[in-house]
């Protein structure tokens, strides 16, 4: 294997820059693929924010009793399509308007129980109950006013739906790019070292010790490829982690888990891996008759 | 050992073989000689493995080659060392990583090739350039380079193509002596040439090949110059 090793780094430093396109090829490949992993991902946490947020609001009229809400609240539950309710009294509304605005006393001062309004969060089991429960809870005379989060849950579904959709697409066409560009590298190197193949047929080598080397190359390249589009990735991906918490505020989206970060890593060395042996395979095949 | 049985080979309309039959034994010397084309290098492609004939049976050690299995073509030219008339040495490598890329191919321990290398070295007198690249070489010491290899992974039969072709009569001289020298081991050795000089002061055994014929087979042959 030691004499593989050697022969296939030769191989690389002989033909450097054939060597530098199979790795910026698979490097490419590879960073896009982490980029919409990454991203598809934090759509997905995002989703998962607003689905596991109330999201229709109920804010009842000042003279509304308890009895009047627990009737509602069980003509929701009869409707099978809620998952959670949370009442909200003037008092309870009043402890969290303070704890939003603990930084400006003016605002506290002028606010009191008796101006919040009670309310009743509610979460769906399914975005597409929403509609069904706000219309519930519209034909209630204690009802004064209802919204609903349905645009937003709708937008980012067809968002992380299309992220998805395009990721698959272009990492698959670019895919195909790296396994050919291997094909292509691996060949053009078989065909270069045509005399020296001949001379190794000749004195005996079996073709696995002829074949290795390439194979190791084309492994090589992907593995590498990959470790580096990860390795960029990752590191962008820290450098915008302050801006895209502060945008993103009150979404836990980053930090991403490094045990997430090693699986990607794990997944496209392993990619890498399939696609170059494979490439190079296919050369070896194909070349070396 | 080496046995052909009316073998012939075309390539196309052309016969560069015509029903050769011969057979040599364990421990011969046997000069192949013949003008340009007269099918001296057919011989040895077919011999290598690197043709089949179109007609005829060539059997190594009572082994049909045409039978082996294309898996084990590599396990078969171990069997047999050659001799390029252009040494056929790859020129990135050391005197020593070329002769031990012959053991290499058989998966020989680091220890064991660095020891065998360097006795074949001695043998050939390639001892103190041992790092050297074959840009570095006279004709010569690459033919010997090319010996080296040739022999040191034990084949039982070595085949020399034209191994002087490229040479002065007094390094052609040294090849052939080692040549000898590897005979008198038992092994068997075939070698095609031009040279006459070499082949009427070694006496030994001459097929001779005319247009794809074998027109003659003399124990003690000569080669007479027409």
């Amino acid at each position: 294997m030691n004499e593989h090793l050697k022969t296939t780094w030769t191989h690389l430093r002989r033909s450097p820059y054939q060597s530098l396109s199979a790795i910026l090829i698979m490097f490419l490949t590879f960073f896009i693929a982490t980029s919409f992993v990454l991203t598809a991902a934090g759509f997905q946490v995002v989703l998962r924010y607003f689905e596991t947020r109330p999201q229709v609001t109920a804010f009842f009229k000042d003279d509304t009793n308890q009895q009047q809400v627990d009737l509602i609240k069980a003509k929701l539950i009869q409707s099978g399509k809620v998952e959670e309710t949370k009442y909200i009294s003037k008092e309870e509304a009043l402890e969290i308007y303070r704890q939003q605005n603990e930084n400006d006393p003016l605002l506290l001062e002028m606010v009191t129980a008796n101006i919040l309004p009670a309310s009743l969060e509610v979460s769906t089991k399914d975005i597409t109950g929403l509609s069904e429960v706000a219309g519930i809870l519209k034909e209630e005379s204690v009802v004064e006013e209802v919204i609903f989060q349905e645009d937003i849950v709708q937008a980012l579904y067809q968002w992380t739906g299309t992220i998805r959709k395009v990721g698959i697409g272009l990492i698959s066409a670019l895919g195909l790019t790296s396994f050919l560009i291997i094909l292509v590298i691996i060949g053009m190197k078989i065909t270069i070292k045509k005399a020296e193949i001949e001379i190794l047929q000749l004195i005996g080598a079996s073709t696995g010790y002829i074949r290795t080397p390439f194979l190791l190359e084309g492994i090589f390249y992907g593995a590498v490829g990959a470790i580096l589009a990860w390795g960029l990735a990752y590191l962008l991906l820290l450098y915008a982690t302050p801006f895209i918490i502060k945008f993103l505020s009150g979404i836990p989206v980053l930090p991403v888990p490094v045990y997430f970060m090693l699986i990607i890593l794990g997944v496209e060395i392993l990619a890498g891996i399939i696609i170059g042996s494979f490439g190079s395979l296919i050369a070896v095949k194909r070349y070396l008759k | 050992m080496v046995k052909f049985d009316n073998v012939s080979k075309s390539f196309g309309e052309t016969t560069a073989l015509d029903k050769v039959s011969f057979e040599i034994d364990k421990g011969e010397f046997v000069f192949i000689i013949g003008p340009s084309g007269a099918g001296k290098t057919t011989l040895i492609k077919l011999l290598l493995k690197q043709i089949q004939p179109t007609e005829g049976i060539i059997e190594v050690d009572d082994q049909d080659i045409a039978q082996i299995h294309k898996k084990k073509i590599a396990e078969y030219r171990r069997k047999v060392g050659v001799v390029f008339q252009d040494f056929k040495l790859l020129s990135d490598r050391t005197v020593f990583e070329n002769v031990a890329l012959a053991l290499r191919v058989l998966s020989e321990k680091e220890e064991v090739i660095s020891e065998k290398v360097e006795n074949i070295l001695d043998l050939v007198g390639l001892k103190e350039k041992r790092d050297f690249f074959p840009s570095q070489l006279a004709g010569g010491e690459l033919q010997r380079t090319c010996l080296a290899r040739a022999i040191v992974g034990d084949p039982e039969i070595i085949i020399a193509d034209e191994p002087t072709g490229n040479l002065d009569i007094g390094i052609a001289r040294q090849i052939v002596d080692l040549l000898k020298k590897i005979n008198e081991t038992g092994k068997i050795v075939i070698m095609a040439t031009h040279n006459f000089e070499i082949v009427n002061a070694l006496g030994q055994r001459v097929l001779e090949l005319e247009k794809g014929k074998l027109v003659s087979d003399k124990k003690k042959g000569k080669y007479h110059l027409s």
